[in-house]
């Protein structure tokens, strides 16, 4: 049985311009102790996605199901074996932190949860902030409270929605730190993200969202696989020459390139050569999941 | 606790913990009522022959006092934690709707009869009170709190700003308390508006109250009791249906 399952899983939204289709036929599987991350640019549907999963919205059509709870019929079941993380940096400023874990451990029906709760604390760094009131804290603190509210009643499967979204490095090693524990435990973690390089070091399989549709569906490795073995990046004094357009990502100055081999290499540079431009810091690189994700985003068709 | 029992107490956390606010400062309100109106009214209005008006008039104020805290007690504590965005936490539990109607209406209840409990105590100071029935006072006490905060819930449900919740206490809650008949008989109305004021139910919470106190009431106890009995069951269905679907909190 998968952890959770995706089924035909539509979504749209009446607006004033029309009908709007957030999700279109996402359908895909999550096995149980995966670390799978959710992938795709803004309103690409991630957080639809995860918040039907999460009963805070109805899907238009399809269902989902997790460990065999569908999460509107079985609801009650469904969200005993989720601990979602939200998005957004929201806290009830009436509590302090241990009284925000006591209440949110007893909507679940977790009695005497002060053992679990220390440990949560500790783990992420807020044993000192326990009896601090949630308005208090900085931004960094009330997502880790976040994180620690999700986990009171240790649900088995984890659901991050964009957790380091600016948030400072240490708040990023801690969290992934104790995430990767629990995974290594047996938790399945769902986790959306814009770092790609995150998704890239921790999540072994991954799904693509493009407008509402799964464009990329595989194991870490194999899309890191399936990629331009290389990219050429390197510092440009000039006008990007028109034969790299739509092939080149840039940043500023810098420009990068996928080539497969030394002769792409060559070719590139004999570009450069003959538009009598000037380059600088040139750098041979392994592709990464960055690159994939640009690559997908840009041609790949949808899955059926 | 179980999880109804959790989120019933952390309702009342809620509004304890700013009790200088939620409970304290309408306590003040209506004492100030009665300073002022019992004060200027006391010699001209003659309601019942047996009472004074300042004695008529406590526990008009003590029910006023019980139903607009329910009502503030359920409806800012939704839109509060709608608007925050910490409804989510609640959201995401597997509460059933019925779990959430018994807390925030029990926390309602709850918050109402403290108030209405703190009014009744600073104005015994300033009148002798009977308290002829105390099962009736305390039935429609709770029964009318449970009416208002049930109609919180809604409001607060419905509502998705401040000002509309606002607009909701000011154009409907204000307007159905203050024409009950918490500052008067009905029976000094001309008859148009005595029978306008039988279409109101608040009407019946308050003339009920006031019967477990004196003895005498505009309506029987019982007919009263009928009538708010049946406009609760109403409305509780509504509320009940509406957390059901999710009306507004869930997408």
């Amino acid at each position: 049985m998968p952890a959770i399952s995706f089924q035909s899983v539509s979504k749209s939204y009446d607006t004033p311009r029309g009908s709007f289709q957030a999700l279109d036929g996402v359908t895909f599987d999550i096995e149980e102790g995966e670390f799978f991350g959710l992938l795709g640019p803004n309103g690409a549907g991630k957080t639809t996605l995860i918040s039907i999963l999460a009963g805070l919205v109805r899907a238009s059509a399809g269902q989902v199901v997790v460990h065999g709870h569908d999460v509107q019929k079985d609801y009650a079941q469904a969200r005993r074996q989720l601990g979602v993380v939200p998005q957004e940096l929201v806290f009830d400023p009436f509590f302090t932190v241990r009284e925000a874990l006591r209440i949110q451990s007893g909507y679940f029906g977790v009695k005497n949860n002060d053992g679990w709760i220390d440990e949560l604390l500790s783990s992420l760094g807020l044993a000192d902030k326990a009896t601090a009131n949630m308005r208090q804290l900085s931004g960094g603190m009330k997502r880790r409270v976040l994180v620690a509210q999700a986990l009171v009643h240790r649900p088995p499967v984890i659901v991050l929605d964009e957790p380091t979204a600016g948030v400072d490095v240490e708040l990023r090693q801690t969290l992934w730190q104790f995430i990767a524990r629990l995974n290594k435990e047996g938790h399945t973690v769902l986790l959306t993200t814009h770092y790609l390089e995150e998704a890239e070091a921790l999540c072994n399989r991954i799904a693509m969202l493009k407008t509402g549709r799964v464009v990329a569906l595989e194991r870490t490795s194999e899309l890191l696989k399936a990629a331009s073995s290389n990219v050429l990046r390197f510092k440009l004094d000039g006008p990007l020459p028109p034969q790299f357009e739509g092939k080149a990502r840039v940043t500023g100055r810098i420009v990068q390139l996928p080539a497969h081999d030394a002769h792409d290499i060559e070719r590139h540079l004999a570009v450069i050569r003959e538009a009598g431009l000037r380059v600088e810091d040139v750098e041979i690189r392994k592709a990464d999941l960055e690159d994939v994700f640009l690559d997908v985003m840009k041609e790949r068709e949808v899955l059926a | 606790m179980s999880g109804w029992q959790t989120l019933l107490y952390k309702e009342v956390l809620r509004f304890w913990k700013v009790s200088f606010q939620t409970v304290a400062a309408p306590v003040l309100t209506a004492l100030l009522y009665l300073l002022v109106f019992g004060h200027v009214l006391a010699d001209r209005v003659k309601v019942y022959d047996s009472i004074g008006y300042t004695a008529f008039l406590v526990p008009g104020l003590v029910m006023m006092s019980v139903l607009q805290n329910a009502f503030a007690n359920s409806s800012s504590s939704l839109v509060q934690s709608k608007i925050m965005g910490s409804l989510v936490f609640v959201l995401l539990t597997p509460l059933s709707h019925w779990s959430w109607f018994v807390a925030y209406v029990g926390s309602a209840v709850i918050r109402g009869l403290c108030v209405g409990l703190g009014v009744l105590l600073v104005t015994t100071w300033f009148t002798d009170l009977s308290f002829a029935a105390p099962l009736w006072i305390l039935v429609f006490a709770v029964l009318g709190a449970a009416m208002l905060g049930t109609l919180g819930v809604i409001a607060g449900l419905w509502a998705e700003k401040f000002d509309q919740m606002a607009a909701f206490q000011n154009f409907v809650i204000m307007p159905l308390t203050f024409l009950s008949g918490v500052f008067y008989s009905i029976h000094s109305l001309p008859p148009f508006w005595q029978r306008v004021s039988h279409l109101n139910p608040f009407f019946y919470m308050i003339d009920g109250f006031r019967y477990g106190f004196f003895g005498i009431s505009d309506v029987s106890p019982w007919l009263s009791l009928a009538i708010v009995g049946a406009a609760f069951a109403v409305i509780g269905l509504l509320a009940v249906h509406l957390l059901r679907i999710g009306y507004k909190i869930r997408g």
